[in-house]
């Protein structure tokens, strides 16, 4: 029955003179999203709107499942396109589609009707009444209400008949690389996937680093953060995900720091290659998983502790999530059964069992001094070893 | 060098039984129940399996049944029997060291209203017959006890069991899980008392998807698995020619060599021991006291525990020489909970999350042995020098 999509997209429609660079953005992204659906699509923006149009045969359902995942969307309306061939059949498809749409008609509407095409006979306000009629007609039980209907019947007349009622709400933001681009550091756990869809959702094409410590973290252990990112790429397209082999520096932190100081100094060490990955790859800041107080490395004293090694801006947009807002989240987006499967992630490998929750800023500083003979040669050769893998959903 | 030390999760396939089932499944892929000569060119091969494992359990051509592996054939045996005589009684009894295919199985015949008791072993593994002599009751229907165990290796009385049950009641059925003793020692159900049997293609060089199970042919039992009454109606569904002819095959090409193999299985088995012993803060699982060359244990398991080591973390540390072992079993590998064997064996909680399965195969060598040993004297005390602390 439907034929096209009406795009609704919510802030773009406010950003003035830049207005065209979101617009071109989202159909980019609604282009790139419907590749992977059946069918052929023209997207095209027409009078201050997106449209969807499918060229023949397409699965309706796994299109609007993948509309639903482009960030700048606010709203999906089905249309049904029909050829104009008289007020008469107009009534007659109206009717149809009501009884299509709505099983349930025990419901108030309203008929909006526009007219682009001057030349047609009724005005609007006349197609308005006359299509209120026929409805009535047809259907009873359902009534009129202009101020709140259940059902706004948007009817636009252009070259073509346009109608819709119905919308799908999309996923909201804006359009991805509209935002720049920022580091995701992904660790594998059900926090850090959900961080990088929240900044994502504003426009920001990710990067991510992985820090894979063999033998304490297995091959499966990093298949699933190759898994993580590429559920996350169905929302933000490709994601460049960098593998930091990381074993060598975590065993000499191991060795030459208080133990209890392991986790921050070694979380110090991933800030600093993931910003220096950043600096070079054009991301424009860093993006954790951190909330307050989760972990002995997440509380404001250590948050300091991370935070004062990178020059670059470390968003945090879990930073006030309680866990279960953030599973919530992860369900949602289809990460949280991929983020709970048993393997190990580096950072728990060697946890002390009564890890510093307030850490002292200068101690830290000057255990780090421990390190001088090495650490810079072992940073040196793990940003060499960098392994990167392109993960797109395909 | 690629040293493949997990032959108790599967095995190479023989290239001998690739090929034989290649031809099969690209020039003889008929259906056995066709009536015209294809089907009846495809039922000469099932013919020729049903025939080769007769020859080698000493039993009947009917009394061999196929399935799709080791599970499928130790459901089949306790669901099948169970459901058959519980007219007898509901009183099943096995051990606590089973597979998960005969232990979930199990717990499920509980969820329907039998009664399971689960044995005992000490702690080298093995079931105590008095324990077994105590628990069997006139409404006993089946005794499920297996070969060799999977995970430390060994092995159970179960031609002491077996005359003993029928000693003790005639009626009660017993059930072997051979899945990891077959091929590694010889079972002849009849003279052993075995009622059925379960084996599976995949331990013995075959491709996975194959298994069967043998049932004596006053066995009472009702299929699990129901369709077009193929296999006498007890197992339905299109035979699985190439499984069928690929896995006698394995049989026959095993069994060729069995004393030799056996034997340098063995050997293998005493030179690892000994030399892995040379290592400090070392447990070698299973053994029976006074018995520490691995006598009376199965010829291709070694369960080694290595103390202050996550064997986890030994597994992908071997792994990256390209060593491939198991941690516990392959079955248990992937939850990482403590192995139920080893608990029931009576190991203590540090122990049983550094415990590492090697497994043997007849294309193990000395080399490659070695190499592995070579391996763990240079990674162990690196790991141990690393710990949770």
């Amino acid at each position: 029955m439907f034929t096209s999509f009406l795009i609704k997209y919510a802030e773009i429609g406010v950003k003035g003179k830049n207005r065209y660079l979101f617009e071109d953005a989202l159909v980019h992204q609604i282009k790139y999203a419907l590749k992977k659906c059946e069918g052929d699509f023209l997207v095209h923006k027409s009078q201050g709107r997106i449209y969807v149009e499918a060229a023949g045969e397409f699965d309706y359902e796994d299109t609007v499942a993948q509309l639903e995942k482009v960030f700048g969307i606010s709203g999906i309306c089905p249309v049904v396109s029909v050829e104009d061939e008289g007020f008469e059949k107009l009534c007659e498809t109206v009717v149809a589609y009501i009884a299509d749409v709505y099983p349930d008609r025990n419901k108030t509407f309203k008929v909006h009707s526009r007219r682009a095409r001057k030349n047609y006979p009724k005005e609007s306000m006349e197609v308005n009444a006359d299509l209120g009629e026929v409805i009535l007609r047809a259907y009873p039980e359902m009534s009129v209400d202009v101020h709140d209907p259940d059902i706004l019947l948007n009817i636009e007349i252009r070259e073509k008949i346009h109608i819709y009622s119905k919308v799908i709400p999309g996923p909201g933001g804006m359009p991805v690389g509209t935002g720049g681009k920022a580091m995701l550091l992904l660790s594998g756990g059900i926090d850090s996937p959900v961080a990088g869809y929240m900044i994502a959702k504003r426009g920001v094409k990710l990067d991510a680093v992985y820090f894979h410590a063999p033998p304490y973290t297995s091959d499966r252990a990093k298949q699933k953060v190759v898994d993580l990112a590429r559920i996350v790429s169905r929302y933000t397209g490709p994601i460049y995900l960098h593998v930091i082999s990381f074993t060598d520096i975590q065993l000499y932190i191991y060795e030459k720091c208080p133990h209890e100081e392991l986790t921050i100094i070694m979380r110090r060490y991933m800030m600093r290659i993931a910003e220096h990955i950043a600096k070079e790859t054009g991301c424009l800041g860093l993006i954790t998983g951190e909330s307050i107080g989760q972990v002995a490395s997440q509380t404001m004293n250590s948050l300091i502790a991370t935070n004062e090694v990178c020059e670059l801006p470390v968003y945090r947009p879990l930073i006030g999530f309680d866990k279960q807002e953030i599973v919530e989240v992860a369900n949602k987006i289809g990460t949280f059964e991929t983020s709970i499967l048993p393997y190990e992630d580096c950072c728990t490998t060697f946890v002390a069992k009564h890890p510093v929750t307030k850490p002292n800023v200068k101690f830290i500083r000057r255990h780090e001094h421990n390190l001088d003979e090495k650490i810079d040669e072992l940073v040196r050769i793990a940003l060499e070893t960098d392994e990167l893998i392109i993960v797109e959903e395909t | 060098m690629e040293v493949y030390l997990d032959n108790s999760a599967t095995t190479r396939v023989f290239p001998e039984v690739a090929e034989l089932m290649t031809k099969i499944m690209c020039v003889d892929y008929g259906n056995p129940s066709s009536l015209h000569r294809k089907g009846m060119e495809a039922e000469q091969y099932l013919t020729y399996a049903k025939q080769t494992f007769a020859k080698l359990m000493k039993v009947d051509e009917k009394e061999i049944y196929f399935t799709s592996g080791g599970t499928e054939s130790d459901n089949m045996a306790i669901m099948g029997c169970a459901m058959a005589n519980n007219r007898r009684g509901k009183h099943l009894i096995t051990t606590q060291v089973e597979h998960p295919a005969v232990l979930n199985t199990m717990r499920h015949m509980e969820s329907i209203g039998y009664r399971v008791t689960y044995l005992p072993v000490n702690s080298y593994g093995q079931v105590s017959l008095e324990e077994l002599q105590r628990q069997m009751r006139q409404d006993t229907i089946l005794v499920s006890i297996m070969h060799t165990n999977n995970e430390v290796g060994a092995l159970q009385p179960v031609e002491e069991a077996g005359a003993l049950i029928k000693r003790m009641n005639p009626n009660t059925l017993f059930h072997v899980d051979a899945v990891q003793g077959f091929g590694k020692a010889k079972i002849y159900p009849k003279r052993m008392n075995i009622d059925l049997m379960s084996a599976s293609g995949h331990k013995i060089h075959a491709p996975k998807g194959i298994g069967l199970l043998y049932v004596g042919d006053k066995v009472k039992i009702h299929p699990i698995v129901h369709g077009g009454g193929q296999q006498r109606n007890l197992r339905s569904g299109t035979d699985n020619v190439p499984g069928a002819a690929g896995m006698a095959k394995a049989a026959e090409l095993l069994f060729a060599h069995y004393e030799e193999d056996v034997k340098r299985l063995y050997e293998c088995k005493r030179y690892f021991m000994q030399e892995i012993r040379k290592l400090e803060g070392v447990q070698i699982n299973g053994l029976i006291p006074g018995k520490s060359d691995g006598e009376g244990t199965a010829p291709h398991i070694v369960s080694v525990s290595f103390k202050g080591v996550r064997s986890e973390v030994l597994l992908h540390a071997l792994e990256e020489d390209n060593i491939y072992v198991s941690a516990g079993s392959a079955c248990a590998a992937r939850k990482p909970q403590p192995s139920q064997t080893l608990k029931a064996m009576g190991m203590e909680g540090t122990l049983l999350e550094s415990t590492i399965r090697f497994s043997f195969s007849v294309y193990t060598t000395r080399e490659e042995i070695d190499y592995t040993l070579r391996a763990l004297y240079d990674k162990i005390p690196m790991l141990r020098k690393y710990t949770r602390r």
